[in-house]
């Protein structure tokens, strides 16, 4: 089958001197909720922009259902965008920033009020249609634009870190909403966000990003468990670094001799040959603290216990870093206190050599 | 419910007793004072220069009251008239105004005669050689039985009773005869309003002129305005910059600098229609005449309002996020319909403020369309300034400068109505 959305061997540079996006290739499935994830700077926005027809690519091509999209002006590819800043009209009124879209298309009127009523009702906004924007809160001026991005019924939408400004609770609630109109019909959606757990909790499929490069593009699991380099390891959930450099390599394993000393035996991910230097990248929930354990096996001096009701944090000097993040389920059996000596120890599968 | 209103009623207190609206008061007073000292040398400035000259024009417009000093005895008499019984006055008026002419202060009489001519010209004649006749007499101690006779028998004009007539216009201290005069009306012989005669009419015509050529002017502003401020807002930076110096040069060269500049551009013998000839497009003696005429005024006029056009527009599109249109075209707009759909009702408040802020300037222009204008550029400037400076006419002044600002509130109410006076953005 073809790809819905396909973007191929695409460079964006705005001045002629830095490359903002560089070589991007990504297949986009129908029905697929997409997210591009990566610090604020790292082409996003950009490649969002290129998509929607806002900005031409430097170089390479984008596909929509097989068509060239450069062949199609931004005004008829019928996608459906959720700015940054929402972008409403603050000249009409809510129904009326709906209708525009339907309007434009020449939609009948009876036909046009019965969708902007649908829309607004999906986004539980029903009583606030004769209001004009500046009257809403951000909250609700938000669900306005993910309404009218939806009205037309585009089968692409967009949409550009429409969260960023809610308080917590409501963007949570937000999340959820969109996820659900998201199953419901079935469109399409191309995510922005630099919020990783807004990216892990929506997403079919998550594209990192940092300095135009897609660093990993998988579904969130793997992206949290197999990250493929030390950027994502460390952009993507918690994380404890270590540094050393390749002693030995055995089928899928390596020995790192530590730069604090010692060594451990780690999952070989993107080093190639003995004597590299590596960065190794352990989750803190994978680490076992007190128990026997016949590799891999440290002591580390406990500097701080934090409680957090259902899990305990302890930050640990081990192997001379001491931002070294243990979290213990709290099953009543916390033996330790601050200033102990502990052992932790993790297993060979569960550390991962990356890139340094 | 009786307890319920009596703390309802409650003052509210601060913490030292003290009720919380006089202690709020307290602290907002000094901060009151000091915000009401610092505008206070303006306040007075203004007051000093603009608001008490303008009731001052405001009086002057309807003010008759010189000549009632002048006339006193000859007034009162002359109300006991009864115009359809006797043809001419009584013999009380000839006598009061014998006297009064006879004695009264020579400067005063003056200043009068001038208002006399404005109701029917000859008065002045008439009363200096009369008033040079009657000093003989009283120094040669005339008896005079009739003064009536007398003063018929020195001028026999004195027995044409349309000079008796055109005198009941100014026996009213107050009078709105100037108005009627600013929209070329007068009082005929029995003080009805009538039109002027043909050849006098010309103030109904000037003030149609001024507004066509107002609304012209704020018509081309927009015009041409529009699409610069569009660049302004929407340049990087450097170049935006670099042109909005272009579209504020204007304002650092002298206003008569400018329009000599468009004399010479214009003439018929200027740069315009030289190169025009030049390029064979014009034969030399079809020149056009461009300037000392309605265009010249209209050309010279856009070109030196424009920029107060731009600068409220450059304020609001400036502030318009470029997102809008692209939100527009992404919902399907063309970029026809984005921009009137969704671009141009933004800049309304910048539009209206503009073309308000033009428009009210323009309709009292008068430095440009005095020199451009000609014999048929002239707006309604250039009379009150003739009145001012030539025939000393300030009541008739006073009315035309009421009328336009009459005309100003007009507008400002309108946009109130329409627009919204909290909209206006200008800068
Ligand atoms: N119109 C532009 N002209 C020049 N450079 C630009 C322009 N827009 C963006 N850039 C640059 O391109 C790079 C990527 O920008 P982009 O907006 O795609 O980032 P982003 O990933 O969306 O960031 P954020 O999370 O902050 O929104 C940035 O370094 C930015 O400075
Ligand atoms: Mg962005």
């Amino acid at each position: 089958m073809e790809d819905f959305v396909k973007f191929e061997r695409i460079d964006k540079s705005y001045d002629g001197e830095v490359l903002v996006v560089k070589d991007l290739n990504v297949d986009i499935a129908e029905g697929e909720f997409l997210t591009l994830l990566g610090p604020s700077g790292s082409g996003k926005t950009t490649t969002l922009m290129m998509l929607a027809g806002f900005e031409t690519p430097t170089n390479g091509e984008i596909f929509l259902k097989g068509t060239p999209i450069s062949k199609i002006a931004p005004y008829e590819r019928g996608i459906g965008m959720v700015f940054q800043n929402y972008a409403l009209f603050p000249h009409m009124t809510v129904q009326e920033n709906l209708a525009f879209p339907l309007e434009v298309r020449k939609v009948p009127k009876a036909d046009a009020e019965t969708k902007v009523k649908a829309a607004l009702d999906m986004v539980e906004l029903g009583e606030f249609g004769t209001r004009f924007p500046a009257q809403l809160s951000g909250g609700q001026q938000q669900r306005v634009a993910l309404a009218r991005a939806l009205v037309f019924e585009p089968q692409l939408v967009l949409m550009d870190e429409p969260l960023g400004a809610l308080d917590k609770n409501l963007r949570e609630q937000m999340q959820y909403e969109i996820k659900h109109i998201h199953e419901r019909i079935g469109i399409t959606v191309v995510y922005v966000t630099h919020d990783q757990s807004e990216a892990l909790t929506m997403s079919n499929r998550i594209g990192v990003f940092n300095d135009g490069v897609i660093q990993q593009l998988s579904t969130p699991d793997v992206l949290y468990e197999k990250p493929e380099n030390s950027f994502v390891a460390q952009f993507i959930g918690e994380n404890n670094k270590l540094t050393g450099t390749v002693k030995s390599v055995n089928g899928q394993y390596c020995e790192v001799d530590l730069d604090s000393g010692g060594s451990t035996k780690a999952l070989k991910i993107n080093v190639d040959s003995v004597g590299q230097k590596t960065q190794l990248s352990v989750r803190p929930e994978r680490i076992s603290v007190g128990a026997d354990n016949a590799e891999n096996q440290f002591t580390g001096k406990v500097e701080e216990l934090i409680y957090l009701g259902d899990h305990i944090r302890v930050r640990l000097n081990v192997c001379g870093s001491n931002e070294f993040i243990v979290k213990i389920s709290n099953e009543g059996n916390i033996s330790f206190k601050e200033g102990d000596n502990v052992d932790v120890s993790w297993a060979a599968d569960d550390i991962r050599a990356l890139d340094l | 419910m009786e307890a319920h209103i009596s703390t309802a009623e409650q003052v509210l207190l601060t913490t030292d007793g003290i009720p919380l609206k006089d202690s709020l008061k307290k602290t907002e007073r000094r901060n009151k004072i000091k915000a009401f000292l610092l505008v206070f040398p303006l306040l007075l400035f203004i007051i000093v220069t603009f608001v008490v000259p303008i009731f001052d024009m405001l009086g002057r417009s309807i003010d008759d009251s010189q000549i009632n000093q002048v006339y006193p005895k000859t007034f009162e008499e002359y109300g006991k008239w009864d115009k359809k019984a006797d043809e001419l006055p009584p013999e009380e008026v000839f006598k009061a105004i014998y006297f009064e002419l006879g004695t009264g202060d020579k400067i005063m009489i003056g200043r009068a005669l001038t208002r006399m001519n404005y109701s029917k010209s000859g008065w002045k004649s008439l009363i200096k050689k009369t008033q040079r006749q009657i000093k003989k007499d009283l120094k040669a101690e005339t008896v005079i039985t009739s003064y009536k006779d007398r003063l018929i028998e020195i001028n026999e004009k004195w027995a044409d009773r349309t000079y008796w007539y055109a005198m009941s216009q100014m026996i009213n201290e107050r009078t709105p005869i100037y108005y009627w005069n600013a929209l070329d009306r007068t009082y005929d012989a029995e003080m009805n309003v009538v039109r002027q005669s043909e050849e006098r009419r010309i103030y109904v015509k000037t003030w149609i002129k001024t507004f066509k050529v107002s609304v012209y002017v704020t018509f081309f502003c927009l015009l041409l305005g529009f699409p610069v401020a569009h660049l302004l807002a929407n340049l990087p930076l450097r170049y935006s910059n670099l042109l909005m110096i272009f579209v504020l040069l204007p304002f650092w060269t002298s206003l008569l600098v400018r329009t000599t500049a468009w004399i010479v551009m214009l003439q018929q013998n200027g740069v315009i229609n030289g190169v025009l000839v030049w390029l064979g497009i014009l034969c030399d003696d079809c020149r056009i005449q461009m300037v000392y005429n309605e265009t010249g005024t209209l050309i010279a006029m856009t070109q030196i309002l424009l920029p107060f056009m731009i600068l409220p527009l450059y304020s609001v599109m400036k502030v318009i996020p470029p997102s809008h249109l692209r939100a527009a075209a992404n919902l399907g707009a063309k970029p026809f319909t984005a921009f009137i759909r969704v671009y141009l009702p933004q800049t309304v408040p910048g539009m209206s403020a503009g073309g308000l802020l033009v428009f009210v300037l323009a309709i009292g222009y008068f430095i440009t369309p005095e020199l451009v204008g000609g014999k048929d550029g002239q707006l309604i400037g250039h009379w009150i300034a003739y009145h001012l400076k030539t025939t000393l006419n300030w009541g008739l002044c006073a009315a035309l400068g009421a009328i336009l600002l009459g005309i100003m509130l007009i507008l400002y109410w309108l946009y109130n109505r329409i627009v919204g006076i909290d909209n206006i953005k200008l800068g």
